[in-house]
């Protein structure tokens, strides 16, 4: 199935959690947080929600600003 | 202790139920590296500092994080960026979650030229944000009437700008900072506009609670040393301020006895 990733189109195997989508960008669970379509994803459901075909995923962190 | 002693010991700025010994909020936008960001925060003396939410590059070395967690900087993530109150409110959840604080700067930008505050879209996150249990802390216009309207949806604070964001215009209208200073019953913070540290000395001695900067240091020649004056303009207008200044007058009165 393909979901988008930080705005970039990923071919991911079905049922593919939110953890495995994350880890295609950093091996890092701290300091980052995922929304899929809109919506916040915790850290503690990341192995056990799984994406669907069309899935918009953004993965986040801190960065210099303010 | 003696009476200078004693007011400055007992001045503890409290803003979202912590207390807080420096009243120089510090942002880290613009800093041209790490290791310039890290000389200036230590020279400001900051205990808060704002950082920005995006999204993750695999390609980037070092994080502002790890700055921050090695100075012992409480993290507060801003919303720059968003222009609707639904992004502002997924951003500041993104933050929670990635940053374990409930704290957020609300910024909600109305345009990209002057970054100005939408205060429609502002006030209508702030309403959601505060039901969700987040210490919010809003980025506003020097307008006092939005000030009180925010102060009784349940914001921590408020944080009128000086002048637009990184234009180091200083406090344009300083009669609108008082005003909102007057009525409220929760901490003013001076948000945005800072050119020099005059600039953050008056924004105290109007009875602004705190100063919150960036680009006035990150972007400065030297941004350590500004940070350094940064730190003493504000200690030296919370002083003032403290202290109670001289009437304005319109005619000289001689500080010494005036005959023979």
């Amino acid at each position: 199935m393909k979901v988008t990733i930080n705005g970039g189109d990923v071919e991911m195997p079905d049922g593919a959690t939110v953890g495995e989508a994350v880890r295609r960008l950093t091996p890092l669970t701290s300091g980052v947080a995922v929304a899929v379509n809109g919506e916040v994803v915790s850290r503690g459901g990341w192995e056990t929600t799984a994406l669907s075909e069309s899935d918009l995923v953004e993965v986040l962190t801190a960065v210099q600003g303010g | 202790m003696d009476e200078v002693g004693d007011a400055l010991a007992e001045d503890v700025f409290l803003l979202g139920g912590e207390k807080f010994a420096s009243r120089l909020i510090m942002g880290t936008g613009g800093a041209p590296s790490l290791e310039v960001l890290d000389q200036a925060l230590e020279a400001s003396g900051t205990e808060l500092t704002t950082v920005a939410m995006r999204r993750l590059d695999p390609a980037s070395r070092g994080s502002v994080l790890d700055v921050l967690r090695r100075r012992g900087i409480k993290v507060l993530p801003n919303t720059a960026g968003c222009f609707t109150a639904g992004e502002a409110v997924l951003t500041a959840r993104l933050a929670r979650e990635a940053l374990e604080t409930n704290w957020v700067k609300l910024e909600v930008i109305a345009d990209e030229r002057t970054l100005l505050p939408d205060p429609i879209e502002t006030f209508d996150a702030a309403e959601r944000l505060v039901a969700d249990g987040f210490v919010v802390l809003p980025y506003i216009g020097d307008d006092p009437a939005l000030a009180r309207r925010l102060e009784q949806a349940g914001c921590a604070a408020v944080m009128p700008l000086g002048a637009p964001i990184g234009s180091g215009l200083g406090i344009r209208n300083p009669h609108n900072i008082e005003l909102i200073v007057e009525s409220a019953g929760v901490p003013v913070i001076l948000d945005a506009g800072i050119g020099t540290a005059s600039d953050a000395a008056l924004a105290m001695e109007l009875g602004c609670d705190a100063v919150l900067l960036a680009s006035a240091v990150t972007r400065a020649q030297r941004p350590g040393l500004m940070a350094a004056a940064m730190r003493s303009a504000v200690t030296a207008g919370r002083q003032a301020r403290l202290a109670g200044r001289i009437p304005r007058k319109r005619y000289a009165e001689a500080s010494s006895p005036n005959r023979l």
